[in-house]
């Protein structure tokens, strides 16, 4: 077994779980609370990337865009609900995927129009370019900060949803939505926060994976479908949830991709398990939303709501 | 026996909506459930047509247990019931609405070539159960057109084409005037004795009118049950239901 | 008044829409305007992929956000026999209504158990799972796909290689899939689908297992899709996943309600529009999904019943005066 490589997997695996933590966390709350469907969440993560990207090439300091690149994400984020989601409230779910999906297409051409067809990339200052050494074991340096900065958004949340005001709200609207307005809340304030937050989650999971992968055009369209799944398969409206199924969902498809033919090579001759192995790899994460859904239709931690 | 309950329990986070519940009704039987907002009374029908499914206990209809079978199952063993809001479908027609209920109990439905419109007898059958119900002249129109009292109508008469042998009326007169529900209590009388019936209401006056048997639900446990009248005149029931309506 | 008595009006429109379809390849031959035939062919083709979906979408009110993961097993079912050079169209046909069927009844029988934004996202999710494994699939091209280099054969029947021939095979499956639809939705089966589209709980009650009801529909409709996605494999000479990718779903989606969700001919006027704004636009500027984003929205907000509904209120105020 090589040791070097488990553990690099292992980091990966959390990595990509931290970044679908972040994209889910928002579309679960939007889901929940709002019962809005919305597709175009991944445009907030290509947002927030492009615009990281700019004010790093602007200001040279990769935190201080970052901060400002959140508040501006949470600012689009205010303007999208405020213009375009408020209104779809009340319509059916049909309506709401469809305006999403036009968002989408206006989005990434907006992208194309300020930022160009190219992509930008963000190029990550010396201290975070470093390779950190434990035990023999290599690990750059970057994923253990993608990793942490997670973590600490994962608890930060935490602290906002069990200790806050605005947490107690959004817990008893995930499960319960006439209980909040007959607690005589301003019910749109608390959307559009929601929503905005949200959008700023996505967007700073934007940045943090643009300094590996690049800001380009569409980066949202097809992370965002895993975190659908995320959010299926942690229950719709669930913070733990959402958290709990994003990292196991980050090892499962990070792992399979990886292994999956070494284990198949058991059973297999080496020719078919090669072909097989990818194909198989690239459907695990559905499998395993599958075989939830057969015996927990409503997810993982489905919000406790009360019947009758 | 028509219908045995044995036993039957149902929490909701703790409350007890069906708190060891007892009950037999015989065939052709009327039978009303009263009691309290709250007191478990649409939990127990809902339990009845397989949309809850119990705790423990068991409900056994006519010798078959069905306890855990799904509600499609029922209306073809002949059990059909009306719902307390009212839940037809509204942009279709009353006739087409009825037909509906027919198609369920004559075949199968994964026919897939054949126009609805030439099946004549169940066009037929639909408009006997509106004329029944007295909805004949405005069969043609959408249900969502209909007053509401019109729709209460509907909901009885969808659930008499499906031809049961037993007749869950969850609150039929809800939310209708006097002229109206007269007009129910008018058909419900008329369908007495030919088919098991069960009744909640709260229209004391109507439940008396056509229960044979009655029982008394409080806080998910039937306090009395018996005879109409004999329910109506226990001190127990008195106090704890029908005393602080009528005071 | 009964609410089919104007749509009935309609028909001119729709009459006038069947005519020039029909005359069209003689002319545009004629013309010389083989750019015109293939726009044609297409707004053909993705037609009875929009009808299939109408039928889950517009009757059975399933919004399924997965459905250019049929029509694309149908063009790989074109494509992949064609790469071991088996060229029958039977068996092309036979394999991608099986395949379609197959992979709607193993989905559905997981989505169908759930409803709403849950149904949506998990008929997405299963589209995506598709999509990404044609992508691993290196021996079939992956991402590049596969090229097809002949069409299918019908026996001497039929030669797919004349532009006229698919272009009247087209319409001719488009005819017959309406005509199956219509007397479907019309029938017993079609009845308890649209009544559990407005109120599910009820038909339960009523003793219908909705749940089979709803899996035979979508394997119908999953099965048109991919007969669409056969005729469209041939007319491409090509498949790559990019077929299949949600946002291809999407502009399904699109083209259906654009047309008018629940009417018989509408999203063939929704597909046929779609695609000539496509070619008018991005003809116009290369920013054009800006304007299609705008109008998609408009669409949504303010459009309602789309074009046919648009129609039915042209006609009604022609009426009234």
């Amino acid at each position: 077994m090589d040791w070097q490589l488990l553990i690099s997997q292992l980091l990966n695996g959390l990595q990509l779980g931290m970044l679908l933590f972040l994209l889910a966390a928002g579309l679960t709350l939007i889901f929940g609370i709002m019962d809005f469907i919305n597709l175009s969440h991944g445009s907030f993560y290509m947002i927030g990337a492009f615009v990281c990207a700019t004010l790093v090439e602007r200001t040279g300091s990769l935190i201080a865009s970052v901060v400002i690149a959140v508040v501006i994400v949470f600012g689009v984020g205010l303007l999208v609900e405020r213009f375009v989601a408020r209104k779809l409230y009340a319509h059916d779910h049909l309506d709401q995927v469809l305006v999403t999906f036009g968002l989408i297409l206006i989005f990434d051409t907006l992208a194309h129009l300020i930022w160009g067809a190219a992509g930008m990339t963000i190029p990550l200052p010396a201290w975070l370019n470093g390779q950190i050494d434990i035990a023999g074991v290599i690990i750059p340096g970057y994923r253990v900060l993608i990793i942490s900065a997670g973590l600490a958004v994962v608890v930060g949340l935490f602290f906002l949803v069990t200790r806050s005001r605005l947490g107690m709200l959004i817990r008893a609207g995930a499960s319960n939505r006439t209980m909040v307005t007959a607690l005589g809340v301003n019910i749109d304030r608390l959307y559009l926060v929601v929503f905005a937050l949200g959008a700023a989650l996505a967007g700073f999971a934007g940045m943090l994976i643009a300094p590996i992968t690049e800001a380009s055009i569409g980066m949202g369209n097809e992370i965002i479908i895993v975190a659908f799944v995320v959010v299926i398969v942690g229950g719709i409206g669930s913070i733990k949830g959402a958290f709990v199924s994003a990292i196991l969902i980050g090892f499962i498809d990070t792992l399979g991709r990886s292994y999956l033919d070494d284990l198949l090579s058991l059973f297999l001759a080496t020719r078919y398990a090669e072909t097989a192995a990818p194909a198989l790899s690239a459907m695990t994460i559905y499998i395993l939303m599958a075989s939830v859904l057969a015996f927990r239709p409503q997810g993982l931690f489905p919000p406790a709501s009360s019947m009758r | 026996m028509s219908l045995a309950i044995r036993n039957l329990n149902k929490s909701f986070g703790g409350i007890m909506a069906s708190s060891d519940v007892n009950l037999d009704i015989e065939e052709n039987e009327t039978h009303a459930i009263v009691g309290p907002n709250g007191s478990g009374k649409t939990t127990l029908i809902a339990q009845l047509s397989g949309i809850i499914v119990p705790d423990s206990g068991t409900i056994h209809f006519n010798g078959v247990d069905i306890t855990r079978a799904p509600s499609h199952r029922h209306a073809h063993i002949g059990l059909a019931r009306s719902f307390q809001i009212t839940s037809v479908i509204m942009p279709m027609t009353l006739v087409e609405n009825v037909m509906m209920a027919a198609q369920s109990v004559s075949g199968h439905s994964f026919r897939f070539w054949r126009p609805i419109s030439l099946e004549r007898d169940l066009r037929e059958r639909a408009m006997q159960y509106l004329e029944d119900v007295g909805l004949k002249d405005v069969s043609g129109s959408e249900a969502r057109a209909v007053s509401h009292g019109q729709r209460r109508q509907l909901e009885i008469a969808m659930a008499l084409a499906l031809n049961p042998r037993l007749l869950l009326l969850d609150e039929p007169m809800a939310g209708m005037g006097k002229r109206e529900s007269g007009r129910i209590v008018e058909l419900l009388a008329g369908l007495k004795g030919k088919m098991t019936m069960v009744l909640v209401e709260h229209d004391m006056d109507a439940v008396f009118a056509l229960a044979d048997t009655a029982s008394v639900l409080v806080d998910g446990s039937i306090i009395a049950t018996g005879p109409a009248a004999e329910v109506r005149a226990n001190p127990e029931v008195q106090r704890a239901y029908l005393g602080d309506l009528h005071a | 008044m009964k609410p089919s008595a104007p749509r009935r009006v309609s028909w001119g429109v729709y009459g006038t829409l069947f005519l020039f379809l029909l005359a069209a390849p003689p002319v545009l031959v004629w013309a010389d305007q083989p750019f015109y035939m293939d726009l044609l062919t297409r707004v053909l083709i993705l037609s009875i992929a929009a009808s299939s979906l109408n039928l889950i979408l517009g009757y059975g009110g399933m919004i399924s956000l997965g459905h250019a993961a049929f029509v694309g097993l149908g063009a790989y079912s074109v494509a992949i026999p064609s790469y071991y050079g088996i060229y029958s169209g039977y068996l092309h046909l036979g394999i991608a209504i099986a395949a379609c069927v197959l992979f709607a009844l193993v989905t559905g029988a997981i989505c169908l158990r759930t409803r709403g934004v849950y149904f949506i996202m998990i008929t997405l999710a299963f589209a995506q799972m598709l999509y990404f494994t044609f992508v691993s699939l290196e021996e079939y091209g992956a991402d590049d796909g596969l090229l097809i280099y002949q069409r299918s054969e019908f026996s001497g029947l039929l030669n797919l290689e004349n532009p006229g021939v698919l272009y009247y095979l087209a319409m001719g499956v488009l005819a017959g899939c309406l005509g199956l639809m219509n007397r479907l939705i019309h029938s017993r089966f079609g009845r308890v689908i649209v009544g559990i589209r407005h109120n599910e709980p009820r038909m339960q009650s009523l003793g219908y297992n909705t749940y089979r009801y709803k899996l035979a529909c979508y394997a119908i409709s999953g099965a048109m899709a991919g007969i669409s996605g056969f005729l469209l494999g041939n007319f491409t000479y090509f498949i790559s996943p990019e077929m299949m990718d949600w946002t291809r779903s999407g502009e399904l989606i699109f083209m259906v309600v654009l047309g008018g969700t629940g009417v018989l001919l509408a999203p063939v006027a929704g597909t046929a529009v779609f695609l000539l704004l496509e070619e008018i636009l991005s003809a116009f500027t290369v920013y054009w999904h800006l304007l299609f984003g705008g109008f998609l929205i408009a669409i949504v907000l303010f459009g309602r019943g789309g074009l046919h509904g648009l129609v039915e209120k042209l006609e009604r105020r022609n009426h009234s005066r």
